[in-house]
């Protein structure tokens, strides 16, 4: 199964993976930056096709990141996901964008059976969930994911970028303290689902927060 | 690709509209547009968040809906075009990264468009098609396939209120005059707000307008002192410059002295004298820019098109200045992707090359750049 993943939740990236594949990459990019996403990532898609030889008639499923993220970025991941998936006709997952480092987290060495993941959700807030881990399985999302402010996360491990920006007030993994969501472990973990016959999400974004909007009140008469 | 009767859809995402048209040349196959106007009114105007989670949700339906109607396969399509400027700069992202994946996915070239230069390309579609009518129509069986000569522009709606001047549709497009500070049908969406009529405000202040004396009270035409406006020889620094926001305040105050004095708020004739207000200094600055810059031709485009009072007081000046208007019907007026695509064949037939796909969307793109 050959998948296109897109993620904007944070940088922008995108990876074909495929279970035919060494360590299932077959390419993949991501940006630094976290502002840049309409410039970037159809470029940077479109140069990945040709890397990897790959026409949208060899792509299986196209899997996209929902966030949660800044929304105007994640927007830009979702929209180009959903436009390719209706052109090339393909099934469309989403794919909840933390679970992109809480895989890496379970690949890695300093894993802990139970930890959070956090990423930047501005206006002094992060973006969280909280993991737990049993032996040669996938991270299992126990609660979550939510927006609020680091100082109020349970006292566990935090891994990612949203644990960086708060290491004073969080047990932040320096291992993985400017770590973002991207596309390839995203890729990775939807395969990995797949193949174990899981269900994934549709493509709607997860915002968790509402708009702005203030509903104006009754105008104030002069007497 | 075919570079005389080119395919081209195009894709509309600046403000509230989600539009997908589809035009062969300068023939108009279809106009699909899903708005989000319902879910603002509770806030009395656009919300850029609110609009922005829409573009996302309607993009793909609208996409498909546009192409059934026309009976086209996105195969056949010659080029895309979308809106990459001006506008809600989120709004704009979805459009913009919409017509990139769309480019990807199909290898078809990809032109960024200027959505105020769209505007006037609507103008450009061909009558017949059951789509162009105009105010002083031409000879029945004349479409008009290039712009005339000494041809402007007169934008007017909630997002924009501008005068151009258009000596070549496809690279050059001068801005003759703007507003400084809200769009005039922003202005109506906050009087309407004020005297309690509702959004979208410029239909409820039109209709109630009707019913009131507009001699009643006299509200400020704003940037006509002698300062702003100069000679001209010597224009002025806003000659053909608008700004509404001293009008809003003066509705405001004008609401809180009948209040303060306990007598009823004569809104009929608040509405009257404001629209008149409004009205009144768009369209005698628009044909005095016109008259000064040698414009005989004039295209009123933007939602407020629909506006009663200025379509009539718009057509009586233009006609005692010698000025002919066209004004499309409404649906193209609004923002919609037909404009867009309109423009996109233009482009395509002057040999423009696409933009690609690395263009950023430009929230504040100048006239001056009618494709990225
Ligand atoms: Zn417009």
């Amino acid at each position: 199964m050959l998948i296109l993943a897109i993620d904007t939740s944070a940088v922008a990236s995108a990876a074909l993976v495929s279970d035919d594949a060494p360590e299932s990459v077959l390419a993949s990019f991501a940006t630094e930056d976290t502002r840049t996403h309409a410039e970037v990532l159809a470029p940077g898609i479109d140069a990945l096709l040709a890397e990897a030889g790959v026409s949208g008639h060899d792509v299986d499923a196209i899997v996209t990141g929902v966030g949660p993220g800044p929304f105007t970025g994640l927007r830009s991941g979702i929209v180009t996901a959903r436009t390719l998936a209706f052109v090339w006709d393909k099934p469309l997952y989403g794919v909840m964008s933390l679970d992109a480092i809480a895989l890496e987290v379970a690949e890695s060495t300093d894993s802990a059976a139970e930890f959070i993941v956090a990423t930047d959700a501005r206006r002094k807030e992060v973006y969280w969930a909280r993991y737990t881990l049993s032996d040669a399985q996938l991270p299992h999302l126990a609660d979550g994911p939510h927006v609020g402010f680091a100082a109020d996360l349970p006292d566990l491990p935090v891994y990612g970028a949203g644990a960086g920006i708060y290491s004073d007030v969080v047990k932040a993994v320096a291992e993985f303290s400017t770590r973002q969501p991207e596309a390839l472990s995203l890729g990775q973990f939807a395969l990995a689902r797949l193949a174990a016959g899981e269900h994934l999400l549709d493509s709607t974004p997860l915002y968790l927060r509402e708009s702005d909007a203030q509903v104006p009140g009754p105008r104030k008469r002069a007497l | 690709m075919n570079r005389t009767q080119p395919l081209v859809l195009g894709i509309e995402s600046s403000c509230d509209e989600t539009g997908v048209g589809i035009v062969r040349g300068t023939e108009l196959l279809t106009n699909t547009v899903s708005s989000s106007m319902e879910e603002h009114v509770r806030f009395g105007g656009v919300i850029p968040e609110i609009a922005s989670r829409a573009h996302l949700d309607a993009f793909v339906p609208t996409l498909q809906e546009a192409l059934a109607e026309a009976n086209v396969q996105l195969a056949d399509i010659d080029a895309i075009a979308v809106t990459s400027g001006p506008g809600l700069a989120g709004a704009l992202m979805v459009g913009v990264c919409a017509g990139k994946a769309l480019a990807v996915a199909t290898g078809k070239p990809l032109y960024a468009i200027n959505h105020l230069v769209a505007h006037v390309g609507v103008g450009l579609l061909q009558q017949g098609t059951g789509t162009a009518t105009s105010v002083s129509t031409p000879p029945a069986g004349s479409p008009p396939e290039t712009l005339p000569d000494n041809m402007g522009a007169l934008l007017v709606s909630g997002g924009h209120t501008e005068i151009l001047r258009i000596r070549s549709i496809t690279d050059d497009v001068e801005l003759l005059g703007s507003t400084i500070d809200d769009a005039a049908g922003e202005a109506y969406d906050k009087v309407a707000r004020l005297l309690g009529l509702g959004y979208p405000g410029g239909p409820a202040i039109d209709k109630l307008a009707r019913t009131g004396n507009a001699k009643a009270i006299r509200f400020p035409r704003g940037l006509t002192q002698p300062k702003y406006m100069g000679t001209a020889e010597e224009p002025g620094p806003h000659r053909y410059d608008w700004s509404f926001s001293g009008l809003k305040t003066a509705v405001a105050r004008c609401v809180e002295q009948f209040e303060a004095r306990g007598e009823t708020v004569p809104v009929a004739d608040i509405a009257a004298a404001f629209q008149e207000a409004v009205v009144d200094v768009i369209t005698s600055k628009a044909v005095l820019a016109c008259r000064e810059n040698g414009i005989t031709e004039v295209l009123l485009g933007g939602g407020v098109a629909a506006n009663s009072r200025l379509r009539q007081l718009t057509e009586q000046r233009c006609s005692a200045a010698g000025i002919r208007l066209t004004v499309p019907p409404l649906s193209l007026c609004t923002d919609n992707g037909a404009m867009v695509a309109a423009l996109g064949a233009q482009l395509v037939m002057a040999g423009v090359e696409p933009s690609g796909i690395g263009f950023a969307p430009d929230s504040s793109m100048p006239v001056t750049t009618v494709s990225a």
